[in-house]
């Protein structure tokens, strides 16, 4: 029987419930599944940039021992391209859109021509690992290398190799956002400051730990195909596949998402091998089950960023923004992955106001294809871009009029507000207090001291830099009406269901997903405090479509607040009914019941009261019970967010670089983030660390290097491609300001990507500042490799 | 990915194990930690139809004392040689030099026979081989020779290990007196190789002049060599900084240097020089000097 919790755990730091399972070695990721009958999955990729397709002999792989079938793109006949579900197209009516999105085809398997380097080209299917990575050596395919373009800037240059038929000039969409007008007028003003810089926002590869794996099963006796997928959103994967790809029955599919080892947005999306492997074993008749290398998942997991924008900025005499001007070139890669048209579009422009009060802002972005892995959501997608663009150039708009840097930011913060700021790029803010957070940041930086220190440290000839980013990001991922008119192919809510057994147990099904974010703990912090009762009673069930209602997945830090909301409906709901069961039982009116601490009791009667306990026992043994009431205690919701959460922050680091090798430290690093109310401040505080330690990895070490020429990943593993490391990092000094969100109940508003957005140019602007004494006003690329800090270094000696 | 089918052997003696290699030949790959074997076979860059395991092979591992010089075991794991007491009081440098290597799993595994044969331009031992003057110890089915490090690493990956012969030990003289040796090192982002590293074992004399200096550099290059030009640049000098400046700039000469995503040709030439002031200006310091 439920027993009455002692305290309440909203705001706690209790421990991850998830945990001991994971560091224990006994979670169930994909791979780990054992099904009898199984077979295994090689794919045969293109190791070419481009390449016409003249023949596919699978004569020899077919015959090598232990082999079941395989396939190339011309045996699936009646499966269409694997779909885009954002939808950039004119006929659509939407803002912004200044010239169609090219749908252009994304075959499971290509048969025409491959456009990448990876690019799936057939399937080998054998009773083991081993023979089907052997066989797939075995398949010849006639390949009829094409010239390639990698490069974001030269993609859509005349002359350029064309990838598809359907996008001239690789041309994928164009795109604005803004008041072209107003914005030419702000730079027309008298005696404005304006400052032009070019800003590379380099692609990266989200390197989650656990590959990307899959196992089909398909039932002949049932017609059922269930499919395990490494997924954020199984629902969306199992919708997208049946109603656009294979064109299956969805209630014959289950699409199952077990414990996920990280996603950073890479297992959002619909893949080809997840497809692939559905359709063989359908018509198999047997499972397949496919684990990508590290290698494959360093040329096939979408990658992340990649824009290239030239980005200017006109400032008053007084130091205040008249006007931001932006236009960027995003590489969307070979082919247009699940949400890719978003994220450089909505998911960018609309972040552009930051966290300033900026008269005029106009933005234009060109997507453009190009010989390289699709790009897609990656921790943060787009915000972080936007935050880069913003935070750089407000930077070099300083600079440029002689300011500090840190009292033009104060000058220009919009004022606190709480309920609507209306940007100048379309989106609502819903409250803010930015410059709390910023002074509360000063404040444990001790601003000024440092200042002192650095000039001290500049006459030894130390290169000592200070960096800020002051940002905001758009989260709890959205408003489905809202993006529906933007474009969205779906709506952005999500459900949650409250299942109260008859003993009081309660278990949660949540249409979130958690593959690091700790559902199975705030989850349950929400239920056990909103029911009374102990944590330990409480169960959190995801990445089921077989057991969970719908639901949408986790990215966009929308789980707390969309998936959160979702559940704390349903439990208003359990407590409504409970009343009326209670009053029942007490002989009272249901509007004179109150629910607190785990008993339902009679308002100021506290003597006259039931425990939740007996409650729901009654409502699934309901011999005593309200007329007309139905039996059970299970509540589901959909909750749909009526705007986006806008979390904000304040973050510093200080640098030091090395002037013999160009080599960059940090020192320290601070953040003050404002996440709205805090349900774990632990979890909280782990996002916050990862998320800078992404950041800090973008500005100093990661990116994806294409070779000009042949097209190959340059950096296509994990001794080439270098990821942030622990003693890259400083202890970082946080702390949080709190500011509820009114959008939803809880005043929750989105931790997950903050770091991420933040650390990228606050790392940035902290090496410009160590190399102002050089005369270094700018740095136009990342990653600020030792070499490239060593020729800025060199370039800025030789002047 | 797996590595392409291999039949796997584990020696129970030395002349087993020479035997198998006499018989297999080309067919046939040593296997010692691992470390840099094992991730070639699985990108299917190495395809060696029979691995013959060195681990069973007795007397192949440990490190002692013999006269003035240390007795490292091809076997013996860096992890080892970075705990020995008797590295670390006869010849602290190798000790430093293994703790940079990798990360701990890397140096619980890979061996210093390993490294030495396997002869990665980046890896780190090499440097300090040279600089410390060290031998490597061969034995073939004629019995065992001696290579001088000079002779032994002959280019990319290539070194003076016979087909037939395994590397059984690697002889590395402990310091003599008044001598300074120091290991520097620019590490890879990702992998944490050596992008650049410099050795340096400099011997000062009654008046604080430098009578020997021998350098090492790895990384930059397709093999590790002998700062020929910097050691003539140090010997006889009293090292103070700008000695050592003067003398470093000869870092990268005789290097052949290769550009990569680390760095062009003129950025690791660069470092070869900042490496190569910073190993002497600490190994001056060492030295007493
Ligand atoms: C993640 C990672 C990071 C690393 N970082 C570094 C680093 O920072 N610095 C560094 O120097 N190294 C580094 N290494 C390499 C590591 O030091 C290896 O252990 C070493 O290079 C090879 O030693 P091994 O014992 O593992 O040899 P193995 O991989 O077993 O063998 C390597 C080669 O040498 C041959 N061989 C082995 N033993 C003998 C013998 N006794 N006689 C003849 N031939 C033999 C083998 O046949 C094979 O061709 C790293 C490796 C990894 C995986």
């Amino acid at each position: 029987m439920a027993t009455v919790a002692a305290e309440r755990l909203f705001g706690k730091s209790i421990k991850r419930r998830e945990d001991p399972r994971f560091i224990t070695g006994r979670g169930q990721y994909v791979d780990d599944l054992k099904i009898p009958g199984m077979t295994y999955a090689a794919f045969v990729r293109s190791p070419h940039a481009h390449a016409k397709i003249r023949k596919i002999d699978t004569a020899a792989a077919t015959r090598h021992p232990g082999v079941v079938a395989v396939f190339t793109g011309k045996d699936m006949t009646g499966v269409n391209s694997l779909p885009c579900g954002w939808d950039l197209r004119k006929e659509k009516k939407i803002p912004g859109v200044i010239q169609d999105l090219a749908i252009v085809p994304h075959m499971p398997l290509t048969s025409d021509a491959a456009r990448h380097v990876g690019d799936p080209v057939a399937i080998v299917i054998a009773d083991s690992h081993e023979a089907a990575v052997d066989a797939a050596e075995k398949v010849q395919v006639d390949w009829e290398p094409l010239a390639a373009v990698t490069i974001t800037e030269k993609a859509a240059a005349s002359g350029a190799p064309k990838l598809h038929e359907g996008a001239p000039g690789n041309v994928a969409f164009k795109w604005e956002i803004g008041d072209r007008a107003a914005t030419d007028a702000a730079f027309k003003t008298a005696g404005a400051v304006t400052v032009k810089k070019r800003i590379v926002n380099q692609r990266l590869v989200a390197n989650a730990m656990e590959p990307r794996a899959c196992v089909a099963r398909y039932d002949d006796a049932t017609g059922e195909l269930t499919l395990w997928v490494t997924s954020q959103n199984p629902h969306v994967h199992r919708l997208l596949m049946c109603a656009f790809v294979l064109g299956i029955p969805e209630h014959k599919v289950r699409v199952i998402a077990p414990d996920v080892g990280g996603g950073f947005g890479s297992k959002i999306f619909l893949y080809n091998e997840e497809v692939v492997c559905s359709w063989a074993s359908r018509k198999l008749k047997r499972p397949v089950r496919w684990t990508a290398s590290r290698s494959e998942a360093y040329l096939t997991d979408a990658h992340g960023r990649d824009h290239v924008t030239d980005a200017e900025i006109a400032l008053a005499r007084d130091g205040k923004i008249l006007g931001l001007r932006v236009k960027t070139t995003a590489n969307l890669g070979a082919y247009l992955s699940t949400f890719a048209p978003a994220v450089p579009t909505f998911l960018y422009g609309t972040l552009l106001n930051g966290v300033y009060a900026i008269p005029a802002i106009h933005c234009e972005v060109t997507g453009v294809f190009s010989n390289t892995t699709a790009v897609d959501a990656y921790r943060g997608a787009g915000r972080p871009e936007a935050c880069y663009v913003v935070e750089r150039i407000v930077e070099a708009g300083a600079r440029a009029a002689g300011m500090d840097v840190a009292d033009l930011r104060k000058k220009n913060f919009i004022p606190k507000f709480s309920g609507a700021f209306q940007t100048q790029v379309a989106v609502v803010y819903d409250s803010g207090d930015y410059g709390a957070a910023w002074d509360r940041m000063l404040q444990m930086l001790d601003y000024r001291k440092f200042r002192a220190e650095q000039e001290a440290a500049r006459k030894q000839g130390r290169l000592l830099g200070i960096g800020f980013s002051a940002y905001i990001e758009a989260c709890s991922i959205a408003p489905s009406k809202l993006v529906g008119a933007l474009g969205a192919g779906a709506g952005l809510y999500e459900s949650g269901k409250v299942r109260v057994h008859p003993t009081g147990m309660v278990t949660v099904f949540t249409g979130s997903h958690s593959h690091g974010q700790g559902h199975e703990t705030t989850f349950a912090q929400i239920v056990a405090d909103k029911l009374g009762i102990p944590i330990e009673q409480v169960d959190i069930v995801h990445g089921d479509t077989g057991s969970v209602a719908f639901g949408m997945g986790t990215y966009g830090s929308r789980s707390a607040s969309v998936g959160g909301t979702a559940i704390l409906m349903s439990l208003n709901k359990v407590i409504e009914k409970g009343k009326k069961i209670a009053a029942h039982l007490l002989e009272a009116a249901p509007k004179d019941i109150d629910f607190l601490g785990g008993q339902f009791q009679v308002k100021g009667a506290p003597g006259k009261a039931v425990p939740f306990g007996v409650v729901s026992l009654t409502a699934y043994v309901p011999h005593n019970y309200p007329e007309g009431l139905e039996p059970g205690l299970e509540e589901t919701s959909f909750y749909d967010p009526s705007n986006f959460c806008f979390p904000f922050g304040a973050h510093a680091c200080i640098v030091e670089v090395d002037r013999d090798t160009g080599n960059v430290r940090i020192l320290r690093y601070l953040a003050v983030d404002d996440v709205g109310n805090v349900i774990n401040p632990m979890i909280v505080d782990g996002m916050v660390h990862g998320g800078i330690a992404q950041g800090v990895g973008q500005a100093l070490c990661e990116g994806a290097v294409y070779d000009g020429q042949s097209g190959q990943l340059v950096t296509g593993s994990m001794m080439d491609y270098a990821l942030p490391k622990a003693d890259m990092l400083p202890m970082y000094e946080t702390d949080r300001t709190v500011t509820p969100t009114p959008v939803n109940p809880m005043g929750v508003k989105g931790a997950g990507e903050t770091g991420t957005i933040a650390a990228t140019p606050a790392v940035v602007n902290a090496v410009v500042d160590a190399l102002a004494p050089l005369g270094v006003d700018h740095i136009e690329e990342m990653p600020m490799t030792a070499q490239r800090v060593w020729k800025i270094i060199q370039g800025a000696k030789a002047r | 990915m797996y590595p392409a089918a291999f039949d796997y052997h584990a020696p129970g003696t030395i002349k087993e194990a020479l035997d198998l290699l006499g018989k297999h030949k080309d067919d046939a790959k040593l296997l010692a930690g691992g470390h840099s074997l094992i991730p070639m076979m699985k990108l299917r860059l190495a395809q060696p139809k029979h691995l013959i395991d060195l681990r069973k092979v007795p007397g192949l591992s440990g490190i002692k004392q013999d006269g003035n010089m240390l007795a490292i075991g091809a076997m013996t794991t860096h992890w080892e040689v970075e705990s020995s007491s008797v590295v670390k009081s006869k010849l602290a440098v190798l000790s430093e030099v293994a703790a940079l290597i990798g990360d701990p799993a890397v140096r619980n595994r890979g061996t210093v026979g390993g490294s030495i044969a396997h002869a990665d331009p980046a890896a780190d031992y090499p440097a300090a081989m040279i600089a410390l003057g060290a031998e490597m110890v061969c034995e073939g089915a004629k019995g065992r020779r001696t290579v001088k490090v000079d002779d032994w690493f002959k280019g990319l990956m290539a070194t003076a290990v016979g087909e037939d012969e395994i590397l059984v030990e690697v002889r590395v003289p402990v310091l003599p007196a008044s001598t300074g040796a120091a290991y520097m090192k620019f590490p890879h982002p990702a992998s944490r190789f050596a992008v650049v590293g410099v050795a340096a074992a400099v011997t000062l004399d009654g008046k604080g002049a430098c009578s020997k200096a021998s350098i090492g550099v790895t990384g930059a290059g397709t093999k590790a060599v002998r700062a020929k030009g910097v050691e003539a640049g140090c010997t006889g000098k009293k090292l103070d900084a700008a000695a050592i400046e003067a003398a470093a700039q000869k870092a990268a000469d005789g290097v052949d240097v290769q550009a990569d995503l680390q760095g062009s040709v003129e950025y690791k030439s660069h470092l070869c020089r900042v490496f190569a002031k910073r190993a002497l200006t600490e190994a001056v310091k060492r030295a007493g000097g």
